[in-house]
């Protein structure tokens, strides 16, 4: 049991012929069990986040004096904090901001990942070099400093978050499309592409970066975990998501003093949970994914 | 080797002036300026007069001039005053490097040795119980964040356990002590080591496992060496060699940490200082912190460069 478990962070499944790249990544991921696992936990916390009004059973800012730092109870299944806020329908409305920063953020970064990775790779040349050196620049220098002085300049907001997020995550991703689309460019089959006259924006979308999906979507996963964190990351230092707005990251900061965390723990400690489940599930079904879809595996 | 070294210093020029130029940009793109930050708010004072101040200091020149004024200036070691305290930059940052790199460099240490212990024992007893153990704990300790874990160890040994300080780097008041010190010191480091020791522990496991059936390691075997002398001196010194990326690449990511872990421990370092100036939006500081991590990050990218190229000589000569 014990090997079967350790194997399954290296898993590869045997390859069966006649069949699509795309379905055989599938068969091997639902076969990953440990990223099954994170898919189904992750599937739980989007669920939850989605129909937060519904199963919240509090608005997460309604203030209620009389019951401020109750402990959990039958009313309050988290408890309230110091002004007598539910815990449990802040920790699930503080998913939805987290999930949405993820999922925005990421976006925003694959974007520009595409466009100036494609662009880096297929037309070379002062391109290449301009964009590449602009990756060395951004990539020296620490992604929370960085962020955090960009904050200082645009001021901290739910929107400047993901912005700030998203426009400084794609370096890493944009030097993976520009590796994939370079193994690629002097392939036989595009230079049939570019003899028949089809226009680069075309050859880029339809032939070369299908190609690159499958690392981008691994990249793009565990991307999104760390945007999750950093975004708790900044929140907890007071300079993400600002109060009222419940975040998993806030709710920590607002817990950060030695009477809350003595007294209080059922403050600190769920949306901790949710940080740490929801970071490690996304990174399991990033691995899984990886496993699923990187083809050196079944060589 | 030499020919190298020079190659690869000459490239982190041009990079570090480009990054010297991203800051600058940043920082005319912050609101306020200098001599807002010097008038008080209870003395209202002209436009005429704020004019006047401006064109003394040189901030009505165009910006390739500013530009080069500010970049002379950090030649010689200037970055500038802070806009919250006046106190020049440079010396304000001089007086908390120690603190963190203290911080930093014994949570380095600490987490490579116990991480490349850790991850050989590992890989050796592939597949037993310590394995699925140290695996388990491993892919936990790689997702706990670091300000969580923080929270918790403070619950923990702080309030609960009452075993250690969890504020400042000594007692206040009291007559600075080694003891004292270091009792401040643990929390901080474990916080920020525990997730540096899983890092390294998976990567020496993967990276073992990879040499530790190869023939060259057969070939020891079959002469005769004890298994023991077989993994630590053919198969660990191999091993290691891609760690040292690792290493290199987590420098960054360990700076990052310190930033987090000094807030919440109130440790006196560059982290606690860097988050202090977001807060207070103290432009000259957040620029002379954010243009030092950079220089760090670099020179870290060049000293993990030059020992890869030294631990595999393949490398210096593409």
């Amino acid at each position: 049991m014990i090997k079967r478990f350790i194997a399954a962070f290296h898993k590869a499944s045997p390859h069966v012929k006649g069949e699509s790249p795309w379905a055989r990544a599938w068969r091997r991921f639902i076969r990953h069990r440990l990223a099954m696992a994170g898919l189904l936990f992750f599937g739980v916390l989007v669920i939850l986040a989605l129909l937060a009004p519904y199963v919240g059973r509090y608005p997460p800012n309604r203030i209620d004096l009389r019951n401020a730092f109750s402990p959990p109870t039958w009313e309050h299944w988290l408890g309230t904090d110091g002004v007598g806020r539910d815990v449990w329908s802040r920790v699930v409305y503080g998913g939805r901001v987290s999930i949405a920063v993820g999922v925005s953020a990421v976006s925003i970064s694959v974007f520009i990942a595409i466009f100036l990775g494609s662009v880096s790779a297929y037309f070379g040349g002062w391109a290449d070099l301009l964009i590449m050196r602009v990756i060395d620049i951004v990539m020296s220098i620490p992604p929370l400093v960085l962020i955090m002085a960009l904050i200082a300049i645009v001021g901290p907001s739910l929107r400047n978050t993901i912005l700030t997020i998203g426009f400084l995550g794609w370096p890493g991703m944009a030097r993976l499309i520009r590796g994939q689309i370079l193994a690629l460019r002097e392939q036989e089959f595009i230079m049939a592409a570019r003899a028949s006259g089809i226009p680069p924006y075309r050859i880029i979308l339809r032939h070369l970066l299908p190609n690159a999906v499958a690392p981008l979507i691994v990249a793009g996963t565990l991307r999104m975990a760390s945007a999750i964190l950093m975004e708790a990351a900044l929140s907890f230092l007071g300079i993400g998501v600002p109060p009222p707005t419940p975040s998993w990251g806030n709710m920590l900061q607002e817990a950060q003093t030695i009477t809350v965390l003595e007294s209080y723990p059922w403050l600190w400690v769920p949306p901790g949970i949710a940080i740490i489940s929801c970071v490690l599930s996304i990174n399991l079904i990033g691995d899984g994914l990886r496993d699923a879809l990187d083809p050196r595996l079944i060589l | 080797m030499i020919t190298y070294i020079a190659r690869r210093i000459l490239i982190s020029i041009p990079v570090l002036l480009a990054i010297t130029f991203v800051l600058f940009l940043l920082s005319e793109l912050m609101p306020g300026d200098a001599v807002v930050a010097m008038m008080s708010p209870e003395a209202p004072v002209s436009r005429a007069a704020l004019e006047t101040l401006r064109s003394q200091l040189g901030l009505d020149q165009p910006w390739p001039v500013r530009y080069a004024r500010w970049l002379w200036q950090l030649l010689h070691g200037h970055l500038g005053y802070s806009f919250i305290t006046f106190e020049p930059v440079t010396r304000v940052i001089a007086s908390r490097i120690p603190a963190t790199l203290e911080l930093m460099g014994i949570s380095m240490l600490l987490s490579l040795i116990l991480g490349v212990i850790l991850g050989t024992i590992s890989a050796v007893k592939q597949y037993s119980l310590t394995d699925f153990v140290l695996t388990v704990l491993g892919f936990a300790g790689q997702s706990i964040p670091v300000f969580f874990l923080g929270l918790a160890l403070i619950y923990l040994f702080g309030l609960r356990l009452r075993w250690f300080p969890v504020s400042g780097s000594h007692t206040p008041g009291a007559p600075p002590s080694p003891i004292d010190h270091l009792s401040h010191l643990f929390l901080p480091l474990l916080s920020l080591s525990i997730m540096r020791i899983a890092v390294f522990m998976r990567h020496t496991r993967s990276s073992l496992l990879e040499v530790l059936h190869s023939d060259f390691l057969n070939v020891a075997r079959a002469k005769g060496i004890s298994e023991r002398a077989v993994i630590i001196k053919h198969g660990l010194r191999n091993a290691l060699i891609p760690i040292i990326t690792i290493v290199g690449l987590n420098i960054p990511v360990i700076f990052a940490g310190a930033v987090i872990i000094e807030s919440i421990f109130q440790w006196p370092g560059i982290g606690l200082l860097y988050v202090k100036a977001v807060q207070q939006r103290d432009h000259p500081m957040i620029m002379g912190l954010a243009l030092m991590s950079a220089v760090v990050v670099l020179v870290s990218n060049l000293i993990t460069d030059i020992a890869y190229a030294y631990a595999d000589p393949r490398i210096r000569y593409d």
